[in-house]
């Protein structure tokens, strides 16, 4: 098989097999590119998604049956060792892959490298690896994956489990001054399936504001206030310790009463953020383009989205925090303006 | 206990909320006659068209906030200024009867004065 | 817990620590909460370790205490300090050691500042010509005495006569560390193992045969705290905070609580007291409180220094408890007994807290 491409997709997380799918409508011809050894990117560690509740599983797996196609070649486990402008049109990359050292060329590149959930350990004071009780967002998706939130909370039927929002977003000491978008919502969802699995338990949202902005996301907030009975308080959590029966102490202030509050959990959840993907610099490096102060690549127009440079475009959250749906919706749209930038149609944007 | 000695200073008493406490059966008793005290959201409508909250401390929202974290007393007292006059079921934006939900608090958690006492406490 | 967690972090604040020639200067009030940390610090040194520590009798107070309740200002104490450091380049030396945490916390600050602002770094310069006649480098390097004390930790181990472990049980004794506010909060990589799960003291502690209590309220302050205790009226805020940190960590069932700061060992000794009196509670075993340390005070008992050379009776709460523990044979007719066996008073007896 040839290794000349209408396009390199880089990162088969859902942006990019969205794309990838796309454009194999249209007729284009795709190398989807994917470092891990496995296609779906954070999907993979998701169990549900909100609002509804769907399974990543079967959305994946959705995902994965419309990237077979005759006009996509899927790499998994592939490392792009350069990649760059070729002499005259096109762009040239050279992959290690499980077969060997390759190298591919494509007439465009779409970026679709994704985003890095924030290292919880570097908030020092909430103990994430320091505490067995203290897991990420991603550590409860596994749990409810794996049916095992026996592991951190053992026989308690009546567990008392805390969400701290915000977690390494809207933090500039952590190095992530914007808002990740997605935590509030993770965090009602979780909040609830807890009480699902645990109907006597008591469940704290730590929250600073509650960014409930899609559509359905306010009817979670309200089913999780009114039929779950989850209690929100509006204030950061600042300490976390152990008690000597090694369950957690967590302190914050009820902003919304002025108070400073403690209370002693079963579980302590960290909505770990959306952080930027560090290996976008590396790509966005060798192509000249830019990355913003916040680490993310930055868009040629704030608008109407895309980045400078012929024959160069991006989906999904590697220009900053997205939906699930968003990454989809802006995954189309950059199949269809790559359709038309090979087409010769250059005044896309 | 009275200390032998006058240090001339003593304990000071702690504001902090211990929510290891919060749950009591007053709430849960309260959250079952009106479980629409859950869906308040904490905009202030209620306080900030409120009678009787210019003059006196009462303030719903705070009400409804120290009741779901267990601090009952420093709270159910304000409600003694409360008139009745039912402005705050006009502006809740998620519709409480926030009336009612009064006349319940205070039947619940001023069990032995369950009936106002005279005066209005302004 | 997980310790390798908090491996992980230790390891990510390692600071420089010079092995020798330190330009040592003493605290203002610890000679007089703990008259024998200093002296016995400088002996284990000089005289057990073979180090170079210079001092001299020109040093002042770093101006902290009245810094710290809004006495004087920021210029008058920034001049103080360069002083101190014109007497340290006087005697050549390069190395900054200090016993007090407030002047290594003021120091520091100091020297971020004037890296920051150089101009105000002139301008001390300039206040310390005119009015001492005096220049000064600023120190290579800036140490905590406990810093020291923890470069050194596990060489004073070997030579150890006793350990931090129970004689009777042969388990590790369960110890406190309270660091000072002013050792790492404010410049979190000048700390040994940071500011949220500083090492300096859990490290002394590891290497001489303790275990380490990790405690909810381990980060609060002892309760000194300048303006809160200076003022009587204030003092129940003082007390306050001591007291949430002993109900903090009472259900840990302490051994003894070590500390790196004048204020922190002083106040956790004294207000165990003022508790008892007024609560009429005790927070160690069979009525005793917790005895509190100060680290030179333990690595003195742990390299067999006399109790009572140590200045032991000069504590609050009585340490006999924890010198059984351990195994240190000491001499109950002497705790009272001061220079040329002369009798230096004792305290009259708490009604709840038991005192020998």
């Amino acid at each position: 098989m040839d290794n000349n491409y209408n396009t390199i997709i880089i990162g088969a997380g859902p942006a990019g097999m969205e794309a990838a799918y796309r454009l194999s409508v249209f007729g284009i011809r795709t190398c989807l590119l994917e470092k891990e050894a496995e296609t779906g990117g954070h999907l993979l560690k998701w169990d549900r998604i909100f609002p509804e509740g769907r399974k990543a599983s079967e959305i994946l797996g959705f995902m994965r049956k419309r990237i077979e196609s005759g006009n996509i070649t899927t790499i998994t486990s592939a490392r792009i060792d350069s990649i760059r402008k070729k002499a005259g049109n096109g762009y040239e990359a050279e992959l290690a892959t499980n077969e060997g050292k390759k190298t591919i060329t494509a007439d465009t590149i779409l970026i679709a490298c994704g985003f890095k959930l924030f290292n919880a350990a570097k908030k020092e004071e909430y103990g994430y690896g320091i505490y067995n009780r203290v897991i990420t967002n991603a550590d409860l998706e596994n749990l409810f994956k794996t049916n095992s939130t026996g592991s951190i909370i053992g026989e308690n039927r009546t567990p008392a489990v805390g969400f701290v929002h915000c977690v390494g977003s809207r933090d500039e000491k952590a190095g992530n001054r914007h808002c990740s978008k997605v935590c509030c919502a993770t965090a009602v969802k979780q909040a609830m399936e807890i009480k699902e699995a645990y109907p006597q338990a008591t469940v704290y949202c730590f929250y600073m504001d509650l960014r409930m902005f899609g559509r359905h996301y306010e009817d979670m907030y309200l089913e999780a206030q009114q039929k779950y009975g989850i209690r929100f308080i509006r204030g950061r959590v600042s300490e976390v310790s152990e008690d000597c029966n090694e369950r957690i102490v967590a302190k914050a202030e009820d902003t919304l009463s002025g108070k400073p509050v403690k209370i002693t959990l079963d579980m302590l959840v960290l909505m770990s953020g959306i952080a930027c993907n560090p290996d976008s610099g590396k790509i966005t490096g060798s192509l000249s383009i830019e990355n913003d102060s916040d680490g993310f690549i930055k868009y040629a127009d704030s608008i109407f989205g895309q980045v400078k440079g012929p024959g160069i475009f991006t989906a999904g959250t590697c220009t900053g925090p997205k939906t699930l749906p968003e990454t989809i919706n802006e995954a189309g749209e950059a199949a269809a303006v790559i359709y038309g930038y090979l087409k010769g149609n250059s005044n896309n944007f | 206990m009275t200390p032998d000695i006058n240090f001339g200073f003593g304990l000071s008493k702690s504001s902090r909320i211990n929510l290891d406490n919060a749950d009591n059966e007053k709430f849960r008793e309260l959250a079952a006659r009106e479980p629409d005290i859950l869906k308040c959201m904490a905009c202030g409508s209620c306080a900030a068209s409120c009678s009787a909250g210019n003059f006196t401390e009462l303030n719903l929202r705070k009400i409804i906030l120290m009741l779901t974290r267990g601090a009952e007393k420093e709270t159910v007292r304000q409600l003694e200024s409360c008139m009745f006059c039912g402005k705050c079921i006009l502006v809740c934006p998620r519709g409480i009867n926030t009336r009612h939900l009064i006349k319940s608090i205070r039947e619940i958690y001023c069990r032995p004065c369950a009936e106002p006492e005279t005066g209005n406490g302004i | 817990m997980i310790y390798e967690g908090k491996k992980r972090i230790w390891s990510e604040y390692q600071k420089e620590i010079p092995e020798d020639n330190y330009f040592y200067v003493r605290s203002c009030i610890r000679q007089n909460f703990f008259p024998a940390s200093e002296k016995t610090f400088l002996d284990i040194v000089r005289n057990r370790l073979g180090k170079d520590f210079f001092e001299t009798q020109h040093h002042t107070t770093c101006g902290g205490i009245a810094y710290h309740s809004d006495a004087i200002p920021q210029e008058t104490v920034m001049t103080i300090i360069a002083r101190q450091f014109a007497l340290m380049t006087e005697a050549g030396y390069k190395n900054y050691a200090c016993s007090c945490i407030t002047s290594f916390g003021l120091y520091t600050e100091t020297m971020e500042t004037w890296k920051l602002f150089p101009e105000l770094e002139a301008k001390i310069r300039e206040i310390l010509w005119k009015t001492c006649h005096k220049e000064f480098r600023i120190p290579e390097n800036l140490a905590h005495a406990s810093d020291i004390i923890y470069k050194f930790r596990n060489m004073i181990a070997e030579k150890a006569a006793y350990r931090l472990v129970n004689v009777k049980t042969g388990k590790p004794l369960r110890v406190v560390e309270h660091i000072g506010c002013h050792y790492a909060k404010m410049f979190p990589s000048r700390g040994v193992g940071g500011a949220e799960y500083p090492y300096v003291l859990a490290g002394m502690i590891e290497s001489w045969g303790g275990e380490v209590i990790d405690y909810p309220e381990r980060r609060h302050c002892c309760g000194f705290g300048f303006r809160q205790y200076l003022v009587k009226a204030n003092r129940g805020y003082s007390l306050s905070n001591t007291h949430k940190k002993f109900e903090s960590m009472a259900p840990f069932k302490p051994d003894m609580i070590i500390t790196n700061c004048p204020g922190c060992p002083y106040f956790m000794d004294r207000w165990q007291y003022v508790i008892s009196e007024l609560e009429g509670k005790t927070y160690g075993e069979n009525g005793y409180g917790i005895p509190v340390f100060t680290y030179e005070e333990v690595a003195g008992l742990v390299l067999g220094y006399d109790p009572w050379d140590l200045g032991l009776q000069m504590h609050q709460v009585a340490v006999e408890p924890l010198l059984d523990k351990m195994g240190i044979k000491y001499d109950p007719a002497k705790k009272y007994l001061g220079e040329n066996g002369k009798y230096i008073g004792k305290p009259q007896m708490p009604r709840f807290i038991k005192c020998c």
